[in-house]
């Protein structure tokens, strides 16, 4: 029996049938982006808040129009012109967002556990749009579903996670979710990013030091971004990076014919990833932002949609 | 709340020759089997709508387009059916622009379910024309919605339902009238 999902606050919580529904129900929306005419009436009347704590465009700006093609409204709460900023508490900011009645609520903010926070203080569900360091898993069920669509499948796949994972949440969430499938991950960078605490968050998590071992042999490699705003540490100059770490065409050799390069964006070309990698035919950047509408409107159509109990069947 | 089995409407014969006739009435009607294409609602209207394709290839020769529409993103009672009920895909390779479509489904009860395969079709494009061919005509319209094509007209009380049974869904071939009781 699949359990019902009332939050999606990390992949870490999800079961595998509940990974293999979600993805499941985000194929008729992949279909429905295909349509000449992008609008249902699903969702109307329903109100999906944007609490934006931390800035964002692209992860927005999918909600948005993920909610916006179900037929919801949106309320927006963005970082740069938010009460955060006069010193009002987190709690007060979405009480009083939760005072307009939503019936959802969609959290990025700068610190790890926030939405699990809000989850346990709102009577309405609230979805991780990326907390802190800690997970963001619309992007992660996003990175699943274009894998299962390249691939044909998650389980037991070679999987290289290259950059910054100790400050990546999505590395956390991809984790998580592609353990729960037996997929053998190896993660790759500098030294100081790469800890071997890692290597304890789910069973079959490697670390390599050098690019090439890392990729060699992999089905699927997730290049990270950079991070540079998340950075404190004196880091490391970027040549000396693109150095060790950048995926190139030579490297990128050394993985299974067929293999597929993901990267969850902003991409700095030349700088995490070389352009002809980007924009060469394993690379699967636009699909995955486009499998991030279907991701999303698949999960606000269950959570935001319903109520929780079983469905009436359709008597005719 | 439990159910118990009144009558039977159609044998599996009946299903058959049913549906032999609504296929030739499709195309008499249609002047020929150009722009015609069928649309199945899932689940039962899919399998009716395949057979009826075949037997048009039988007599006429001509492989009509076939499509499968999915109304669960179209339903009016979403919000008052508790828990979102499953999506699944259309599965319509072929554009309906101009096309003369005709919707299958086996039962036609409220109308809803139809005027949710309307909407769905109009967001694919603009069909020249949209007609229906169902099994099962039980009353009880909350819609104006008819039948262009018809198998069977049935009185139903409210508190009974028409089961479609299909082989390739349901392993057996029947309708039958079941009523509730409590």
């Amino acid at each position: 029996m699949l359990q019902r999902l009332e939050h999606l606050l990390g992949t870490e919580d999800l079961t595998r049938e509940q990974i293999s529904f979600i993805l499941d129900q985000a194929s008729p929306f992949q279909e429905f982006q295909k349509h000449p005419l992008k609008k249902l009436a699903t969702l109307r009347g329903k109100t999906v808040a944007l609490a934006f704590f931390e800035n964002s465009t692209r992860t927005r700006i999918s909600f948005a129009t993920a909610a916006a093609r179900l037929g919801a409204d949106t309320m927006n709460l963005q970082a740069e012109s938010s009460s955060l900023k006069k010193g009002e508490s987190l709690l007060d900011t979405v009480m009083t967002l939760e005072a307009m009645r939503p019936d959802g609520i969609v959290i990025r903010h700068p610190s790890s556990g926030a939405p699990k926070f809000v989850s346990e203080r709102l009577g309405i569900p609230v979805v991780n749009a990326g907390d802190g360091t800690h997970e963001h898993p619309t992007q992660a069920l996003l990175d699943a579903l274009t894998i299962r669509d390249r691939k044909g499948r998650l389980d037991g796949l070679n999987v290289t996670i290259l950059g910054d994972i100790l400050h990546s949440r999505v590395a956390r969430s991809n984790i998580y979710l592609l353990s729960r499938f037996g997929s053998k991950i190896t993660l790759c960078g500098p030294a100081m990013w790469v800890p071997r605490e890692f290597e304890s968050l789910a069973p079959n998590v490697r670390r390599a030091s050098r690019i090439e071992e890392a990729v060699k042999d992999a089905d699927v490699i997730i290049v990270l971004r950079v991070q540079t705003e998340r950075i404190h540490e004196p880091g490391m100059a970027a040549d000396e990076y693109i150095l060790g770490y950048q995926l190139t065409p030579t490297r990128l050799q050394l993985a299974r014919p067929d293999a597929i390069v993901l990267h969850p964006g902003p991409m700095i070309r030349g700088l995490e990833i070389d352009s002809t990698v980007a924009d060469g035919p394993q690379s699967c950047v636009l699909e995955q932002v486009t499998n991030g509408l279907a991701i999303r409107m698949a999960l606000l159509y269950h959570l935001v949609g319903g109520a929780a109990v079983e469905p009436a069947p359709a008597t005719k | 709340m439990r159910v118990v089995e009144k009558r039977q409407l159609l044998s599996a014969e009946e299903i058959d020759r049913t549906l032999q006739r609504l296929a030739h009435e499709i195309v008499e009607r249609s002047g020929g089997t150009k722009d015609l294409a069928l649309i199945g609602v899932r689940r039962r209207g899919v399998p009716l709508s395949e057979r009826l394709a075949k037997t048009i290839h039988g007599f006429a020769n001509v492989q009509v387009p076939v499509g499968t529409i999915d109304i669960t993103l179209y339903r009016d009672d979403l919000s008052t059916v508790g828990a979102q009920p499953i999506v699944h895909s259309n599965d319509i390779d072929f554009p309906v622009d101009g096309r003369d479509l005709v919707i299958v489904d086996d039962v036609l009860y409220t109308g809803r379910t139809i005027r949710a395969a309307m909407n769905g079709l109009f967001d694919l494009g603009r069909p020249k024309r949209i007609r229906l061919c169902v099994l099962i005509d039980r009353g009880h319209r909350e819609l104006p919605v008819e039948a262009s094509f018809l198998g069977r007209k049935v009185q139903t009380s409210d508190t009974e339902i028409v089961e479609v049974r299909l082989q390739e869904i349901d392993s057996e071939e029947r309708v039958m009238l079941v009523d509730r009781v409590d």
